[in-house]
């Protein structure tokens, strides 16, 4: 077990008209060869900024302020806008999370891969290139006639697998999905999430899965990271997330997952997500924790490890283990 | 026993091409009663393209059926006129799937409430309006003074959702289709919207269609299912049998292929035999044929409903010792 992707203190804010937020604020991450990882959190937790972040992606009035991202050994923060281009699909790559929009509709789905290769490799020759294009294509599940094919031809599932063809043409160390499968109905999503699953193992990297489905994570990954208003609240594997999870928040998203037994039991989390230009004081939770203490409003907890190996931040458990 | 709703053997085609017409038969055959006296929660589930919204589309009188008879209380509701239709257009309310798309950005929560108030003259005052929209707005568990005043763009996914909810409500419907109402909010907003529809039912006495392809949140809520795939009934019955103990190979699947949120059961176990795109309408046989793990020779011919249970039928041969039920009494075996 190799560290593919380390992700040190890595902070973002947006400037906007009313003020700053503060999307991520120092999260710290590593991940190994092989290895998926999920990553949870309602929307506005900043789960897509972590992952545009990753791609150094992100647009104005957003401003990546700090930290590392480290894949191979490289820090892609320190990279020139050039070599940044490069990393891109062959270091890092990311499938965007409406794949039937990201597609362009007027260009042939192998016209786009051939672009794809070309950006990164001009010595090969037209034949090689379009033959790694049909080879991806098969590696997901799709006939080599849909080289030919324009997006419209395709179905939302099919677009997707075209999305992860694409990401995988030149065989990254890091894939991250953002809900690759949040407009698919649940079998197309087993297709596709299968279809992950297998060029994963195929060429050995390491999986960023986004979502806010507590199912797929729970069938689809190996760990799984909590996000609450732009902080980790815990990282642990799914075993303890989904039999003993720790934070209180963690706690009530497992809890407010419909299963067979508990027939017609809704448990929503009370309130609301906080707002990232008026963040709480302390622990962005507090105010919709059933545990809060007093020190919940003053201090910002740390992310460290409880007994049991789970990372939490939470003042719920004491700094010595 | 008084009819609520009635579908006699509805069929929908769409048609395309001039010279040489193709058509898409979305919806077939189906028949289906809604009693009035007792308010039920009933799903229709499948995926992508099984007629789940074409459905929706003709309950509302949106589309006219291409043959077969849609009644609200006794009325073929595309013959309603006047007076009639105005009292179906306010029992008759619909929620749909995008809370982002359907507000008109320029209106703020106020103007979209008070608009359906002075269409049907449900309220005499200004006061009166104002005291309705708050009840509404209580009832689905929004704060008026939070929400009353506001843009769409200020208000969360969730929230507009519930404002749908809401807005449906204002004007006591009969009857609720909720067309994937909860896909597009956070799983923890999801309980919420679903702990408001059920309310509805209860207290308020609506009788809900809901439509989605999540038979999770299907099974929490309601009381009868009927399982659909490429416009016809594949199985149908009471929402527990069928998604504790699905008989037909398509309901399997699906069922099959929820990621449930536990570790100790296996995501996937029954193969998908066919992948979406070698899937061409053939013949007049069963239309799960090319997909099914299952397939023999009868399945050219289309398979009737088998009853399996008080509760439960399956269109399919491998059950074929049942005895037969037409599909127009298919809603006798769904629970109220």
């Amino acid at each position: 077990m190799t560290t593919v992707l380390q992700v040190n203190n890595l902070q973002v804010t947006y400037y906007t008209d009313s003020g700053r937020a503060r999307a991520l604020d120092g999260v710290n991450l590593t991940l190994n060869s092989g290895e998926k990882l999920g990553l949870v959190g309602e929307s506005g937790s900043g789960k897509s900024t972590m992952a545009l972040a990753m791609m150094r992606m992100i647009k104005l009035p957003g401003r990546i302020e700090g930290g590392q991202v480290i894949v191979d050994g490289n820090d892609l923060m320190a990279l020139s806008e050039e070599e940044m281009l490069n990393a891109r699909l062959s270091e890092i790559t990311y499938i965007p999370q409406g794949a039937m929009n990201s597609l362009n509709p007027v260009m042939r789905i192998g016209a786009q891969m051939v672009d794809a290769i070309k950006a990164h490799d001009s010595k090969s020759s037209k034949s090689a290139i379009e033959e790694r294009c049909m080879e991806a294509l098969e590696s997901v599940d799709l006939g080599r006639n849909v080289f030919r094919m324009f997006a419209h031809e395709l179905s939302g599932g099919m677009k997707q697998r075209v999305c992860i063809a694409i990401g995988i043409l030149l065989k990254p160390s890091v894939i991250i999905a953002d809900e690759p499968t949040s407009a698919l109905d649940v079998v197309t999503q087993r297709q596709v999430m299968e279809t992950i699953d297998r060029v994963q193992k195929d060429i050995g990297c390491a999986v960023i899965l986004i979502g806010h489905d507590m199912g797929l994570m729970c069938q689809f990954v190996d760990k799984v990271a909590v996000m609450y208003a732009g902080r980790l609240a815990e990282v642990s594997t799914v075993r303890q997330m989904f039999s003993d999870p720790k934070h209180p928040y963690a706690q009530a998203l497992i809890s407010s997952l419909p299963s067979l037994e508990n027939k017609g039991v809704f448990h929503g989390i009370p309130g609301l997500a906080p707002s990232l230009l008026r963040l709480p004081s302390g622990c962005t939770f507090h105010p919709r924790c059933p545990h809060v203490m007093e020190v919940c409003k003053t201090t910002v907890p740390a992310l460290r490890t409880v007994p049991g190996g789970a990372q939490v931040a939470c003042h719920l458990y004491p700094e010595k283990a | 026993m008084a009819a609520l709703l009635e579908l006699n053997n509805v069929t929908k085609t769409y048609s395309r091409g001039l010279v040489s017409r193709s058509s898409t038969t979305a919806l077939s055959n189906v028949s289906l009663n809604l009693d009035e006296s007792e308010p039920t929660i009933l799903t229709v589930a499948g995926e992508s393209g099984s007629g789940k919204t074409t459905l929706a589309m003709l309950l509302l009188g949106f589309i006219n059926p291409t043959s077969g008879q849609i009644r609200y209380k006794g009325q073929d509701i595309n013959q309603l006129r006047g007076e009639d239709r105005l009292t179906f257009r306010r029992e008759v309310q619909a929620v749909f799937q995008d809370p982002f798309a359907v507000f008109n950005p320029f209106y703020t929560v106020d103007h979209l409430l008070s608009v359906p108030i002075e269409r049907f003259k449900m309220a005499k005052s200004k006061n009166e309006a104002r005291e309705k929209m708050e009840e509404a707005l209580t009832a689905v568990g929004l704060r008026p003074e939070d929400t009353l005043g506001r843009f769409p763009h200020q208000l969360s996914g969730g929230q507009r959702q519930r404002i749908n909810v809401a807005r449906a409500l204002l004007l006591r419907p009969r009857l609720l289709i909720a067309d994937e109402p909860v896909s597009m909010v956070d799983a923890s907003l999801r309980a919420n919207i679903l702990e408001t529809l059920r309310t509805l039912q209860r207290n308020y006495g609506v009788s809900i269609i809901y439509i989605t392809h999540d038979l999770t949140t299907a099974f929490h809520i309601s009381k009868s299912i009927i399982v659909l795939y490429r416009g016809g009934v594949m199985e149908a019955g009471d929402v527990d049998t069928v998604i504790k103990n699905p008989q037909h190979p398509y309901t399997r699947l699906l069922i099959d292929s929820i990621p449930w949120p536990d570790l100790n059961r296996r995501w996937g176990e029954t193969e998908i035999k066919a992948r979406e795109s070698e899937l061409t309408s053939k013949g007049t046989g069963c239309k799960f044929l090319g997909r099914c793990p299952f397939a023999m020779e009868i399945c050219q011919t289309p398979p009737p409903l088998f009853q399996l249970s008080a509760h439960q039928a399956a269109s399919c041969f491998l059950h074929a010792k049942s005895p037969e039920i037409e599909p127009e009494r298919l809603s006798e075996l769904l629970p109220a």
